[in-house]
C-alpha cells in the first residue's frame, strides 16, 4: 500500500503534466478515490471523487471553536502532537516554525496541530506552549478535542496515532505533516522530522497556491 | 659521555611528555566522538543539531557560564531529569527534561561533547568525575 499510493500519485502527476500542456506543475491527490457516474444533460459522465477530510470540531489555544468550516478557503497543514512529547514533537515543531514563518503574513495558509493527549493539553496548556514557541495570531492553531475522534480523524489524514504505555511519553505516532487543499483533499505528506522534506512542503504549498483550481472561491 | 646522558635524558623526558599529552588528547577524542553519537540519538531532537534549543520551550546548550557554574550537577540533570526555573543567557526557562536513562559512561561522553561544542570549550569530563558527581546529586 505504501508504494502503491505514491506510485499511483506519480502516475497521476505524470499524466497531469503530459496531457495539460498549459498547466504548470501540479501536486498529486492522495487518498482513496471513487468513480461516480451520473447523468448530466442526458449524457452519462464519470467523475472521480477524492477522499476529503471529514467534519470535525475542536477548541484552539484561544478557547475558540474550530471546525472544518473554519478552514474554508484556506490551504492548510496538519500534524498530530502532544505538548509533553519527549521524542519527535520538538523536531517537528522546530521544522513547522519554518512553515509558520514563511506564511504567517497572509497567503491563506493555516497550520493545525491536533493534540493527541487532550486530558493533559488543556486550552491553557496549549496557550502556554504557543507562547513559548513564539507563535501568535491566527495562522497556527493548537487544537484540543475528544481523544477517540482525534484518533479517527488521524486516519483520514493517513497518519498513524495510538496510545501505548510502553512508548516514550505514552503514545506512538508518526511525525507526518499533511498538506490539505481548499477542497479538503490530501495533496502531500511530509516527514516532519526531516528539515529537507519540510522545505519541500514549503515549495509545494507555493505550487498549490499557484494552482488555478485553488483560486476557486468556496 | 656526560653530554650524551643529558641529551638522552632530555629526549626521554620529551618523549614521555609528548606521549602523555597525546594520550590525553586521544582520551578526549574518544569521549567526544562517542558523546557526539549519544547527542545525536538522545538529545538532538530537543536541543537541536546546533544546540540551539527550541524557542522558549527548550534551552540552548551554548551558555558556557551556566555549564561551568552548574558543572557537577549536569550529570544529575541527565540522570534524574530537570524541572523548574533555570536561567540561560538571561532568559528563564521552565520546562521539563525527562531522565535520560543513560549509563554513567554515556553521560560522561555526552557532557564532554556538549561542553566542547556549540562554542563551549570546557575540556574533558571523564567517567571518574561523573561517578564522583553522581554520588553528590541532590
Ligand atoms: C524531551 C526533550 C529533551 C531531551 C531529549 C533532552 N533535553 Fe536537556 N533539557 C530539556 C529541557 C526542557 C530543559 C530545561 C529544563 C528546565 O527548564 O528546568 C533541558 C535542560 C538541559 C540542560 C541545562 C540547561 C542548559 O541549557 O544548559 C542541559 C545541560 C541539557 N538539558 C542537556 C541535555 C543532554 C546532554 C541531553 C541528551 C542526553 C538532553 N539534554 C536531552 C529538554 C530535553
Amino acid at each position: 500500500m505504501r508504494i502503491i499510493i505514491p506510485a499511483f500519485a506519480a502516475m497521476l502527476l505524470w499524466s497531469a503534466c503530459s496531457f495539460n500542456k498549459n498547466d504548470q506543475k501540479r501536486l498529486p491527490i492522495y487518498g482513496n478515490r471513487e468513480a461516480v457516474t451520473k447523468t448530466l444533460n442526458g449524457k452519462t459522465v464519470t467523475d472521480t471523487v477524492y477522499q476529503t477530510i471529514p467534519k470535525f470540531e475542536y477548541v484552539n489555544q484561544y478557547g475558540k471553536t474550530i471546525t472544518n468550516k473554519s478552514l474554508d478557503g484556506s490551504i492548510y497543514v496538519a500534524d498530530f502532537f502532544f505538548t509533553s512529547c519527549p521524542s519527535i514533537c520538538p523536531i517537528m515543531h522546530r521544522n513547522m516554525l519554518n512553515v509558520y514563518n514563511e506564511f504567517k503574513n497572509g497567503g491563506n495558509v493555516k497550520i493545525l496541530s491536533y493534540s493527541i493527549d487532550p486530558s493533559h493539553d488543556s486550552v491553557a496548556v496549549l496557550k502556554t506552549y504557543a507562547d513559548k514557541l513564539g507563535i501568535a495570531g491566527d495562522t497556527w492553531w493548537l487544537l484540543q478535542g475528544k481523544k477517540e475522534e482525534t484518533y479517527k480523524l488521524a486516519e483520514s489524514y493517513l497518519v498513524a496515532v495510538k496510545e501505548d504505555k510502553g512508548a516514550e511519553g505514552g503514545y506512538v505516532h508518526s511525525g507526518y505533516f499533511v498538506l490539505i487543499d481548499k477542497q479538503k483533499r490530501i495533496r502531500g505528506t511530509y516527514n516532519g522530522t526531516d528539515e529537507k522534506e519540510v522545505s519541500k512542503l514549503i515549495t509545494d504549498i507555493k505550487t498549490l497556491q499557484a494552482d488555478p483550481e485553488q483560486s476557486i472561491v468556496q | 659521555m656526560r653530554y650524551f646522558v643529558v641529551i638522552a635524558l632530555l629526549l626521554t623526558g620529551l618523549c614521555a611528555l609528548y606521549a602523555c599529552q597525546n594520550e590525553q588528547e586521544i582520551e578526549f577524542k574518544r569521549y567526544f566522538s562517542a558523546g557526539q553519537l549519544v547527542y545525536q540519538t538522545r538529545c538532538q531532537n530537543c536541543h537541536g543539531n546546533e544546540g540551539q534549543g527550541l524557542a522558549a520551550l527548550i534551552p540552548p546548550l551554548n551558555d558556557a557560564e551556566f555549564l561551568r557554574n552548574n558543572h557537577s550537577q549536569l550529570v544529575c540533570y541527565l540522570q534524574n531529569g530537570l524541572k523548574g526555573d533555570i536561567i540561560i543567557h538571561n532568559s528563564t526557562y521552565n520546562g521539563h527534561m525527562p531522565a535520560s536513562g543513560l549509563s554513567p559512561i554515556e553521560t560522561a561522553q555526552v557532557i564532554t561533547y556538549v561542553q566542547n561544542s556549540f562554542g563551549n570549550q570546557i575540556g574533558l569530563y571523564d567517567l571518574k568525575q561523573a561517578e564522583a558527581d553522581l554520588k553528590k546529586c541532590k
